[in-house]
């Protein structure tokens, strides 16, 4: 340490220094697409393996294509779907219903986690009732919500925000009321009022609890998506599912299943830079 | 600027932890409360901080008996307590107001002065526990308190990095003049820093005795002077074997 802080002192402007940092920074950029590459290359050994041992076994006869098609023939489906146009539809109408519950589930779960997290009264209010209702399982409103709405897009909504808030809510609520209190006695010390406290101390601090809730949350989202599409709808990736069972095409269902593991895997891909990018400070296991 | 207690006792939960403190602390005076766990000192620190609200008795600060947060007042933790989401330039200034550029320049000089100029920029999850203590130390000295209180501010850090922290207090202290109440368990540095040491003792925690430190800084660490004065606080805790 004395080492470094002569350095500092003497003047942190020479030379040298700035070429060795700059060096640094070359580096870890060439380190970080190098490890960027090999993420993907390891992570996608065992997949590719399994397609092409499932193609091979196809092929071969091994697997009926009435039960289990080739993946060449999923793929044949889905492009043949997409360029039919109907592709697209399906996605964007699955999509939209899951971001439009996702937003007002997270939404509502943020106003009254915080809520709950900062009033001890409303927490002696509120959480004995959402903790009762969390011990329903969701799905089991399905009939009520379509009895109520109908069998259109609010109730679909609905169950997707209904799947989304307790994840979120539950996480929110922890994460407000783990906030360190030597953090908070630090704010104390520089005077600052509740207000000041909530926005520069507990909000900071409950982020990354509250990320975790955000994530699990459009896990259950997707989940939903899927139950709300099999009771009813007209279009949609749950649609398809249903579809290819009655037209008795296990290749629109395993193109459907397909297709949510890869948008489900996008949206968790998009929270997860989210979470990478106001989260850099955390000191975490790095393997 | 001065601090008194009067008979300032606090007591959690039907138990009493310090009982009964008179204090008078002179302007620019660095006071040290020693003693051995349990016996209240840093309850009591807290209660001059104005964190703990509770206790009994009065605390005069500049005059003023109250029990609120004193914006002329700094505490340095046992911990150093960053907030590990700002970067050390952005803990430095998390007390300041004013105008953001404002603040940085004094944010800047105050990190000079602990040794930490051109780690502006780093995370606290990347320093040392040294750097993070100096950064929490900067922070601290950056408001320009008058009433520096430290809870045990050296205690985690390895004994070269203490020493070093301790010579680096006393050069603020020299700049700022601020008047300093210290809690530590180790005597040799509360010989080293301290103007008067306050031996607490027992449960619950009494002042036993003061002890004066009659010796011009920048004191020699293992001059016989101190040797005796160890021997002398020792005594004074039971903890002499003979």
């Amino acid at each position: 340490m004395a080492e470094q802080q002569n350095s500092t002192v003497s003047g942190y402007a020479s030379p040298a220094q700035i070429d060795i940092k700059q060096k640094g920074k070359q580096d870890s950029s060439k380190k970080n697409k190098g490890s960027l590459l090999q993420t993907v290359l390891y992570g996608s050994i065992i997949p590719v393996a399994l397609i092409v041992l499932w193609e091979l076994l196809s092929r071969a006869g091994v697997v009926p294509s009435n039960q289990l098609p080739a993946p060449t023939t999923i793929l044949e489906k889905i492009i043949s779907l997409g360029q039919d146009g109907s592709l697209w539809g399906h996605i964007w109408i699955t999509t939209y219903r899951v971001f439009a519950g996702f937003i007002i589930g997270t939404v509502a779960a943020i106003v009254l986690g915080a809520v709950v997290g900062f009033y001890k009264k409303a927490e002696q209010l509120f959480d004995p009732m959402i903790q009762a209702f969390r011990s329903i399982p969701s799905l089991a409103w399905v009939p009520l919500f379509i009895l109520w709405m109908g069998i259109g897009e609010t109730s679909k909504v609905v169950m997707i925000a209904v799947g989304v808030f307790f994840p979120v809510y539950l996480n929110i609520v922890s994460g407000i009321l783990g906030v360190d209190r030597k953090l908070i006695e630090v704010g104390k010390m520089y005077g600052l009022n509740t207000f000041q406290l909530v926005k520069r101390i507990i909000l900071p601090a409950s982020l990354p609890s509250f990320l975790v809730g955000m994530r699990s949350g459009l896990g259950l989202g997707w989940m939903f998506v899927v139950a709300a599409e099999l009771m009813g709808a007209s279009q949609g990736l749950g649609f398809l599912l249903v579809f290819g069972q009655n037209m008795s095409s296990p290749e629109t269902i395993l193109a459907s299943i397909i297709l949510f593991a890869i948008i489900g895997k996008l949206s968790d891909w998009v929270l997860k830079q989210v979470e990478v990018r106001s989260l850099h400070w955390q000191d975490r296991l790095e393997k | 600027m001065s601090l008194a207690l009067r008979d300032v006792s606090r007591t959690f939960n039907g138990t009493t932890a310090v009982r009964g403190v008179n204090l008078e602390v002179e302007p620019g005076e660095i006071i040290g409360l020693l003693g051995t766990s349990g016996c209240g000192k840093s309850t009591l620190l807290r209660a001059i901080s104005g964190l703990d609200s509770e206790y009994d008795g009065e605390i005069e600060i500049n005059g003023n008996v109250s029990r609120q947060i004193q914006d002329t007042a700094s505490f340095i933790f046992q911990e150093p307590r960053l907030l590990p989401w700002l970067n050390v330039l952005d803990n430095v200034t998390f007390g300041l107001t004013g105008k953001r550029k404002d603040k940085e320049n004094r944010a800047i000089d105050y990190l000079e002065s602990v040794g930490l100029r051109g780690k502006e920029s780093l995370y606290p999850r990347e320093l040392s526990g040294g750097m993070a203590q100096r950064v929490a130390i900067a922070r601290a000295l950056v408001t320009s308190p008058e009433i520096l209180l430290l809870d045990e501010p050296f205690s985690a850090l390895d004994a070269f990095t203490k020493m070093q922290l301790q010579d680096l207090l006393l050069d603020v202290w020299k700049k700022y003049q601020s008047t300093i109440v210290m809690v530590t368990h180790d005597i040799d540095e509360a010989m080293y820093l301290c103007d008067r040491v306050v031996i607490l003792k027992g449960q619950p925690g009494e002042v036993e005795r003061e002890i004066r430190v009659d010796q011009e800084r920048p004191r020699d660490r293992g001059s016989e002077y101190l040797a005796h004065l160890k021997s002398e606080i020792l005594e004074c805790l039971d903890l002499n074997k003979k």
